[in-house]
């Protein structure tokens, strides 16, 4: 058989994004074969779980026992912040855009209280003309919408700017992930209370062991914030602030209060501890952001990623996931040679917007050393900046917000790691 | 009547009781209960700089060592000095030649934050057990541990919002860029 002519469209092996798409797949496919599966599949035998009936339904599924690793990585508890602490999700493990709620990323500042919905409220009070409180079986009546954003801790991606770190995928910007949310339009509730004219911001509360609370500009409290009772279809996850937690979509996962309690609309933000103290930036003239809340135009090769062999030359598909916190991904592009040459990536799932994007692209390694990235680009026109302009602007003194340009070293070996360009 | 038949009635009917009560409520569904203000006084924990939120009462910072001692040292150490990076609640330099270290004294911009914070979280291992004027008292413990106000400051409602905090004017509000 012939191998198809692959069209190169960027330095070091990058191949044009449309031999993912059909059209010479065939030729990617057996380069594929050739040169990384090796050229003798054997004599192909039934194997023996076709042989006997395996286990009946259950009541509730779990993975593969031969998938074990798909795991949340957890830090060590820590005795002076009960319960604090964060799990991340395993992004190179994953594809499509949608996080299982058993490995969505989570943050807690006083662990997971144990809420009975029967018991739970949701108060609204404060600038309002009759304030309310609303019970879990109430608040099941209301109409609801459904929606599919990512989350990502502002925090992410953080211990990056500061130094050189291993790690994989999941140890540096596991704290991202996707999931379709249902709830109420938290409009609907706010209009229930009837907002008086000088309210401007909203402090939600949570029912955790913190009390955690947040300001939220009544803006976006009436825009695209809901009130989310389900995640991709079952209730809200204890870990996810069970049984209802804020959601706003886009911003820094910490403003989407878990747990969600209290809505108190106010003139002016409350400057809660987690609005001052953590969850601002302080430049390298120490003045600090406060409220910086929707997360920048970002992008992340999943695969090939740190502590990954590639296991010889040939061609592989490199993918990851793109998201914004101002709109949908139009774009994103790759490089292999560290950012001196960029091809378009394919776009292989829906394009919501506040919504990770799955990517992809051919690329042949031909055992010379490579640094992959990759680049989104925004509805808004918004390019994810390189590690250099987000140094330049903030510095290291925080490292909250950090959406720079990632990157992967390949080296002779084939051994992927994180690395600095 | 087949299954099918069945469960096309139920939505059916479903669909009948749900727009009744639309038309009901103004083409809303409202099922929030009214409640009072005063009924939330113990539920409310929002305390702003404005003061409004604060419960009655008041403390000093002499009052609030004994508290500090027996319920906050063990974290935060003798002095406010920390038993570790996360806990160090004294000192800092935001214009330090190195990283500054930021601290209630050195970073935070409102005082009223002290008593928020301490009323809804602290202790870490038994938060909300300190009564309102355990909470002045320590507040007032913490900022007199900072230099902001002497041991014999009576902390309430009304001077939490006179104390004049050093970084008050550092932050910059981005709340306009959605």
């Amino acid at each position: 058989m012939k191998k198809q002519a692959l069209e190169r469209v960027a330095g070091n092996g990058l191949i044009n994004r449309r031999h993912l798409l059909g059209a010479g797949l065939a030729g990617m496919g057996m380069a594929v074969s050739n040169s990384v599966l090796g050229a003798d599949a054997g004599n192909l035998e039934i194997p023996g779980w076709s042989k006997q009936p395996g286990p009946g339904a259950s009541a509730y599924g779990g993975p593969s026992r031969h998938a074990d690793h798909l795991q949340r990585m957890a830090g060590a508890p820590n005795p002076i912040y009960p319960g604090g602490g964060a799990s991340r999700s395993p992004l190179q493990h994953l594809q499509g855009t949608i996080t299982p709620n058993s490995l969505h990323f989570e943050r807690h500042h006083a662990g997971i209280p144990d809420i009975d919905p029967a018991q739970h409220k949701l108060v609204i009070n404060g600038l309002v003309r009759q304030p309310l409180v609303f019970s879990y079986e109430d608040l099941l009546k209301y109409p609801m919408v459904s929606r599919v954003y990512f989350l990502e801790c502002s925090g992410n991606s953080g211990a990056l700017l500061r130094g050189a770190q291993g790690g994989t995928a999941q140890s540096l910007h596991g704290l991202v992930s996707g999931a379709e949310w249902t709830g109420i339009p938290l409009s609907t509730l706010l209009d229930e209370a009837g907002v008086l004219p000088e309210a401007r911001w909203i402090a939600a509360v949570g029912a955790d062991a913190a009390s955690m609370g947040r300001s939220v500009p009544l803006g976006k409290a009436l825009d695209d914030t809901m009130l989310a009772l389900f995640q991709n279809g079952e209730p809200v996850r204890p870990g996810q602030g069970y049984p209802m937690r804020l959601f706003n979509p886009g911003w820094e996962g910490n403003t989407s209060v878990k747990w969600l309690t209290q809505i108190k609309l106010t003139r002016e933000p409350v400057h809660f501890r987690d609005e001052t103290s953590k969850y601002t930036d302080t430049l390298p003239d120490r003045r600090s952001l406060q409220f910086t809340f929707p997360m920048g135009t970002k992008s992340l090769i999943t695969s090939p990623s740190g502590q990954m062999s590639l296991p010889g030359q040939g061609i592989y598909k490199v993918t990851g996931i793109a998201w914004s916190g101002s709109g949908s991904i139009r774009r994103v592009e790759v490089s292999a040679d560290g950012g001196r040459s960029w091809a378009d990536a394919l776009i292989e799932s829906n394009q919501f917007e506040k919504a990770l994007t799955r990517f992809s692209i051919p690329w042949e390694w031909t055992g010379a050393g490579a640094v992959l990235q990759s680049r989104a680009t925004d509805s808004a026109g918004d390019i994810q900046p390189t590690r250099d302009s987000i140094l330049a602007d903030k510095g290291t003194i925080s490292t909250y917000h950090n959406h720079c340009i990632q990157s992967w070293n390949v080296d002779g070996a084939g051994e992927v790691s994180n690395v600095y360009v | 009547m087949s299954m099918f038949k069945k469960a096309l009635t139920c939505s059916f009917l479903a669909a009948v009781f749900f727009s009744s009560i639309l038309a009901n409520s103004q083409e809303t569904v409202r099922l929030g209960t009214p409640v009072t203000e005063d009924q939330l006084e113990n539920f409310d924990l929002v305390a702003p700089p404005d003061g409004s939120g604060f419960p009655t009462g008041s403390g000093t910072a002499r009052q609030g060592k004994a508290v500090y001692d027996t319920k906050c040292a063990v974290c935060h150490a003798a002095n406010g000095e920390g038993t570790s990076d996360a806990t160090i609640i004294v000192g800092g330099d935001m214009h330090s030649a190195e990283s500054p270290l930021r601290t209630v004294g050195s970073f935070w911009p409102y005082a009223s934050t002290v008593f928020d914070f301490v009323r809804r979280a602290m202790p870490a291992d038994a938060p909300k057990s300190l009564s309102n004027t355990e909470v002045y008292q320590v507040t007032a413990y913490v900022l007199y541990l900072n230099g902001l106000i002497d041991e014999n400051t009576v902390l309430n409602s009304e001077t939490l919002q006179t104390i004049e905090m050093p970084n008050a004017n550092g932050f910059i509000d981005r709340s306009h860029i959605q």
